[in-house]
């Protein structure tokens, strides 16, 4: 008897298999939500503790806008060259989709060399993490997005391999959108960062 | 060198209490007989097979409340000890420092491992059957979810034999759990503990979220969703926004203790206040997490066992989702003694007692549901009546909790206890009761025993008024909240006797759960027809057990209480009795992964090592969950499909129609 | 088991139980030499908390009391049993003018609660001064693990776990801790405010009448938190006099190292010192600030510290001050409006 709700239509139905590439893209954009908030908490952090400085430097007098600009600028590339990758997707070319990640990666990982670099000048200064309240914010905020892009690079990496592997099908097609949908989530980020940590630190 | 390995040990393992020694010997032996037995009855390979590995939700859920359950039974064996010690002023049955121990692993386990596992699996077990899908949308992280959850939960409670356990309260404000006041383990157990389990109850959140906005029947609206799942969609849009906030929390105080950072130290500039802030950001709407869930239990219930439609569908999604909102801007009524002054007070005082509106609304709702109804008192219905006066009176302390400047003089003390155990277990932990007695049949297949069932259900209700009433009297005579003892002088001691007897007249009760369920599985009826309750919604429609994929064929829906409307349909003979055939068609399913397991695995070394300093297990164990990440990512398998002829073998067996 | 749900055996066991627990309440309510200190206030602020207790409290149990009746009257209606007549209607499930209703009253109740609410919290505000023709007294309070220590920098006296204090005049308590956080309070004349490293509450009380008050730590600190307690001893201006001449002449001075070996971790007896350091309270607030007593590269200097302190109220040397920036001054003009309202 209680079979007769599951009786009523069954011809006009996928029998309940949903896409899962949709899914994977939702579910995605809500982790991005998560991490929007995840980031959110951390500047709030900074912006609470940047003029705790416990006597020690402040960002005025550590940052180095010469740096941060190259930083910037490189991984504003990179986030137009995932685009290109896409692109390329979209039109069925493998290799030109290899190509541009390779590319893509290269400038992240620049973008990260650059980083470590700034971070191991301050620390050799005698600017390190446990200095004051605000160089413990400083490290943390940017360098969770650090730590972010960098997951990316060994992601990037797994995917290129793949992609050399099985080409561009349903699966790995949903994965190259998902990254690049990140990557450029990680870009909108790092725009935040130069304007509130450094921009207005310098100011 | 026997010298340096028994100095070792003395610091590694928690030593010094006969009651800690007992406890130790008993986990060793209950642990070995575990070990001995799955070895001697060969189940080794069942246990991995059907369900360490499994990404089937039902399992999965079923796996959460049992966790959940033994969880209950140590956070209720941690509030005994302290209404032991409470119960005789200057009795010196705990000292201090484990009387602290016991409080804060009281509260920890309580809320993180007791009621969030048990929400989340009845999440698990409910929301894809209710909503007509094969599974969630995400299995693999679904059984990921859990086992973080699981060796989470399992890293928190190894504190209490090695180590030590933490002792800075549920939420170890600092500088108390910073560590110039705190140098050992315990409070990196804490960390570490509650960190790992909360990626875990993230994912949930996302999962869920992606399977019911996704996932439902076709013809069923988010206005025709059963109530339950609109509790669970509300709860998970709070997970969304709150748990980000706990994780960036923690590792903030973990980096203090770790990496010598500057967060919430008192020197260095660090601000302990912003601390207080973040962890009650995530705190205040982590009890509107456990508690809306229990909302859409009652709801389910209260129709289901009134005979009646929900009063009110449309007023109950609008108060689930104002109190889902409102929930992120009351945190501060946490500390309105802070000094933040009068306006900020203010202002939180009044979105506090805003929250009253909707909760009101859906107790009248409830009230009216029942109104004309043929009320039966199952033990799910029981659970729900006995709801109504707890909810109400703690409801109640709660605006008055709210009052700013009154809350000056409840804040800290047996006042709030009282208040906020009147809530989490009238409300919650009612809920959770009545949501397990409910979908139980769904579950295992048979009802759990009645008898037995009310007896636990009084001696819960009787224990529970008799431990907490006594508390509002104590908090207004001036009995501070976490005290571990107190003289004769203060006059506080004969109803701390009272709150006592309470608090054991409800372990009574816990006894006779534990009982009912052992005879209940001894004794049990098969339920054959799938729709124990006589009910109203799309999970009741299916056998019970439900069989793997749940729906052989995808229901369609158009009203809100479809399996309800069905049955009038068909007793007024406007359906046709079922004469053609179904079609069954082959099933995907998802393959079993044992990369779950692993990775909370090393997950749980990793934590384990940050919590001893030892930086090479750490490491370790980190690069151990990056080899699954890749394993995962490089892995291309995308499951199986069930032949229709299987299906359809499997259908006729299980509704007895060969 | 085939005995119906509800047994016999059930029903004596559960009345019995409900019996013997109401007995033992009754017994306890009348054993318990407890006073209920928050019902029973001393003082202008404790007053205007009680009495906002108990109009809160009314308030709710207009709504409350009649929804639980209501409750009990549908639940018992209602309830299956073979040959019930009320009335079955399961598809009354919507009724705009029912619902609107109880969307209106909680809202109603509500606005009251928050109205009167603001008004008190802007009245009693523990940082605004209380209206009196005398001059207030300020005590300053650190709490440490586990005692607390009081300073009065007027009479240069200071005194452990226990403050004595004259009647009919507003106290003026300045807190900080030198220890994790805590929470000062004495429920029969003022609700609690937290004491925190790094920062200055303010606290106003007044008792109205002479008497020893209980009083206690109230956020838990660690171990010994339980032993948290002191008096507050409110005493006419003369015997006040006396006891302070009593301190100034009976007791031994408290020197750094005195302060510093109260500052160990552990409990205390009551104790009182003819004298203490100057500024000490303001030293212990500014502790972790760059030059402060926290400050090890820079120990020599024992003078008070360069900080942010706020210098208006330069009249008591001190104030709400440094990290604190929720400065509590400015509830000064609305908070005396409706001060007199409050205390009756």
């Amino acid at each position: 008897m209680a079979q007769a709700v599951s009786q009523n239509d069954h011809g006009h139905h996928d029998h309940g298999h949903h896409d899962p590439q949709e899914l994977k893209m939702l579910g995605f954009w809500i982790f991005l939500i998560t991490d929007v908030i995840l980031f959110g908490t951390l500047f709030a952090t900074y912006v609470v503790l940047h003029h705790n400085t416990a006597g020690g430097p402040s960002g005025a007098d550590i940052f180095e806008m010469p740096g941060v600009i190259a930083e910037t600028f490189i991984l504003l590339t990179s986030s137009f060259t995932s685009g290109l990758a896409v692109l390329a997707m979209n039109k069925g070319k493998v290799k030109q989709l290899i190509g541009w990640l390779v590319v893509t990666w290269i400038l992240g990982a620049a973008f990260i060399y650059l980083e470590v670099d700034e971070f191991a000048k301050l620390i050799h200064e005698g600017h390190g993490f446990s200095g004051s309240a605000f160089l413990s914010s400083f490290f943390t905020l940017v360098g969770t997005h650090g730590l972010h892009v960098s997951m990316g690079l060994g992601w990037m990496l797994l995917l290129i391999i793949q992609l050399s592997r099985r080409g561009i099908n349903d699966v790995t097609r949903g994965k190259i959108n998902v990254i690049s949908l990140y990557w450029h989530f990680l870009d909108a980020v790092w725009i935040f960062l130069l304007s509130v940590v450094y921009l207005m630190g310098v100011m | 060198m026997l010298e340096n390995i028994k100095q070792f040990a003395s610091e590694f393992f928690v030593t010094g209490d006969p009651l800690i020694y007992g406890a130790d010997v008993s986990i060793a032996l209950v642990t070995i007989a575990i070990f001995a037995g799955l070895t001697y009855f060969k189940k080794w390979k069942w246990l991995w097979r059907n369900w360490l590995t499994t990404v089937d939700h039902k399992k999965i859920g079923i796996m959460y409340i049992l966790a959940a359950i033994i969880m209950m039974f140590r956070g209720g064996v941690d509030a005994l000890m302290m209404r032991t010690q409470l119960a005789i002023p200057n009795f010196e049955f705990l000292h201090p420092e484990h009387y602290n121990q016991v409080f804060t692993t009281h509260g920890v386990v309580m809320i993180l491992f007791m009621a969030m596992p048990f929400m989340f699996g009845l999440f698990n077990v409910v929301v894809p059957l209710q909503i007509g899908a094969r599974d969630v949308a995400f299995p693999y992280l679904n059984s990921l979810s859990f086992w973080l959850f699981f060796l989470g939960a399992m890293l928190f409670n190894l504190s209490f034999v090695i180590g030590g356990s933490p002792d800075a309260g549920w939420l170890s404000y600092p500088p108390l759990s910073e560590l110039q006041f705190n140098p050992g383990p315990g409070q990196n157990f804490y960390i570490w503990g509650i960190q790992i389990s909360g990626i875990g109850s993230l994912a949930t959140g996302i999962n869920f979220l992606v399977t019911i906005i996704k996932m439902r029947a076709p013809g069923m609206t988010m206005m025709k969703m059963p109530m339950f799942t609109w509790s669970v969609f509300a709860t998970c849009v709070i997970i969304i926004f709150a748990f980000p906030i706990l994780t960036v929390t923690l590792a903030l105080l973990f980096l203090d203790r770790f990496a010598g950072g500057h967060f919430f130290t008192l020197d260095g500039g660090g601000n302990p206040m912003m601390y207080i802030n973040l962890i009650w950001m995530w705190g205040h709407p982590e009890v509107y997490i456990v508690i809306l869930p229990a909302f859409g239990i009652f709801s389910e219930v209260v129709s289901v066992f009134s005979r009646k439609k929900l009063f009110g569908y449309t007023s109950m999604v609008f108060a689930m989702m104002i109190i889902a909102f409102v929930s992120f801007f009351t945190w501060a009524h946490h500390f309105f003694t802070m000094g933040s002054g009068a306006d900020v007070n203010a202002f939180f005082a009044i979105s506090t007692m805003l929250i009253a509106i909707p909760t009101g609304v859906k107790i009248f709702n409830w009230l009216f549901t029942m109104y004309r109804g043929r009320i039966r008192f199952d033990l799910p219905m029981l659970w729900t009546v006995a709801f109504i006066p707890a909810f109400i009176v703690g409801g109640m302390t709660g605006v008055l909790l709210a009052v700013a400047p009154a809350d000056f003089q409840y804040h800290n003390s047996y006042f709030l206890i009282a208040h906020f155990h009147q809530v989490l277990i009238g409300g919650v932990v009612f809920g959770y009761f009545a949501g397990m007695y409910y979908w139980w049949p769904k579950m295992f297949g048979f009802k759990l025993n009645e008898t037995l069932g009310r007896w636990s259900f009084w001696f819960w209700n009787i224990g529970f008024y008799v431990c907490f009433m006594p508390q509002y009297l104590l908090g207004l005579m001036g009995m501070t909240r976490r005290v571990s003892t107190f003289d004769w002088d203060t006059g506080w001691g004969p109803l701390n006797v009272v709150s006592t007897v309470g608090a054991y007249l409800m372990g009574i009760a816990f006894i006779f759960q534990a009982i009912q369920i052992a005879y209940s599985f001894k004794y049990r009826e098969k339920d054959t027809t799938g729709d124990i309750w006589d009910a109203h919604t799309l999970e009741w429609t299916i056998p019970s057990p439900a069989p793997e994929y749940n729906f052989a064929i995808t229901p369609v829906v158009d009203s809100r209480d479809p399996l309800w409307v069905e049955k009038q349909r068909r007793a007024a003979g406007k359906l046709p009795k079922k004469d053609a055939k179904p079609k069954y068609e082959p099933i995907h399913m998802p393959s079993n992964s044992g990369i779950p397991i692993v990775f909370s695995t090393f997950f749980f070394i990793a934590g384990f090592g940050f919590t001893f300093h030892w930086v090479w297990m750490a490491v370790l164990g980190l690069a151990g969950v990056l080899a699954c990440l890749v394993a995962r990512s490089m892995n291309d398998d995308e499951g199986f499909y069930i032949p229709a002829e299987e299906v359809e073998k499997t259908e006729a067996s299980l509704r007895g129609t060969l | 088991m085939s005995k119906k749900p509800g047994s016999r055996l059930m029903k004596w066991v559960v009345l019995i139980v409900t019996v013997l627990s109401l007995a033992l309440t009754v017994w306890a309510l009348f054993a318990g030499t407890g006073n209920y200190f928050v019902l029973n206030p001393k003082g202008p602020i404790a007053e205007g908390q009680r009495d906002l207790i108990v109009i809160s409290t009314i308030l709710t149990a207009i709504v409350i009391v009649p929804t639980t009746i209501i409750a009990f009257i549908i639940v018992w209606r209602y309830r299956d049993k073979p040959g019930r007549k009320a009335k079955y209607d399961p598809d009354f499930s919507h009724n705009n003018l029912l619902e609107t209703i109880w969307w209106g009253i909680p809202i109603v109740v509500i606005f009251i609660l928050a109205v009167v609410t603001v008004r008190y919290t802007y009245a009693l505000e523990p940082s605004v001064a209380l209206k009196s023709e005398k001059k207030p007294v300020t005590i300053q309070v650190v709490s440490l693990d586990w005692k607390w220590v009081f300073f009065n920098p007027e009479e240069n006296i200071a005194t452990v776990n226990s403050v004595t204090i004259p009647e009919d005049t507003p106290i003026r308590f300045e807190l900080t801790a030198d220890a994790p956080m805590n929470s000062f309070w004495v429920p029969q004349l003022a609700g609690q405010i937290y004491t925190m490293s790094g920062m200055a509450m303010t606290l106003y009380m007044q008792a109205d009448h002479p008497g020893t008050y209980f009083g206690s730590g109230a956020n838990f600190s660690g171990e010994h938190f339980a032993d948290m307690r002191f008096d507050v001893n409110a005493v006419s201006d003369a015997d006040y006099r006396a006891w302070v001449e009593k301190i100034k002449s009976e007791s031994k001075p408290m020197t750094m190292e005195t302060y510093q070996s109260l500052a160990i971790p552990g409990t205390a007896e009551k104790q009182s010192f003819s004298s203490f350091p100057d500024n000490l309270f303001q030293q212990l607030v500014t502790k972790y600030l760059p030059g402060g007593l926290a400050d090890t590269s820079n120990r020599a200097t024992h003078t008070t510290p360069q900080t942010e302190i706020n210098e208006k109220e330069s009249e008591q040397g001190q104030s709400d001050m440094g990290t604190d920036t929720k400065s509590n001054n400015e509830h000064d003009g609305l908070g005396t409006d409706t001060q007199e309202g409050s205390n009756n």
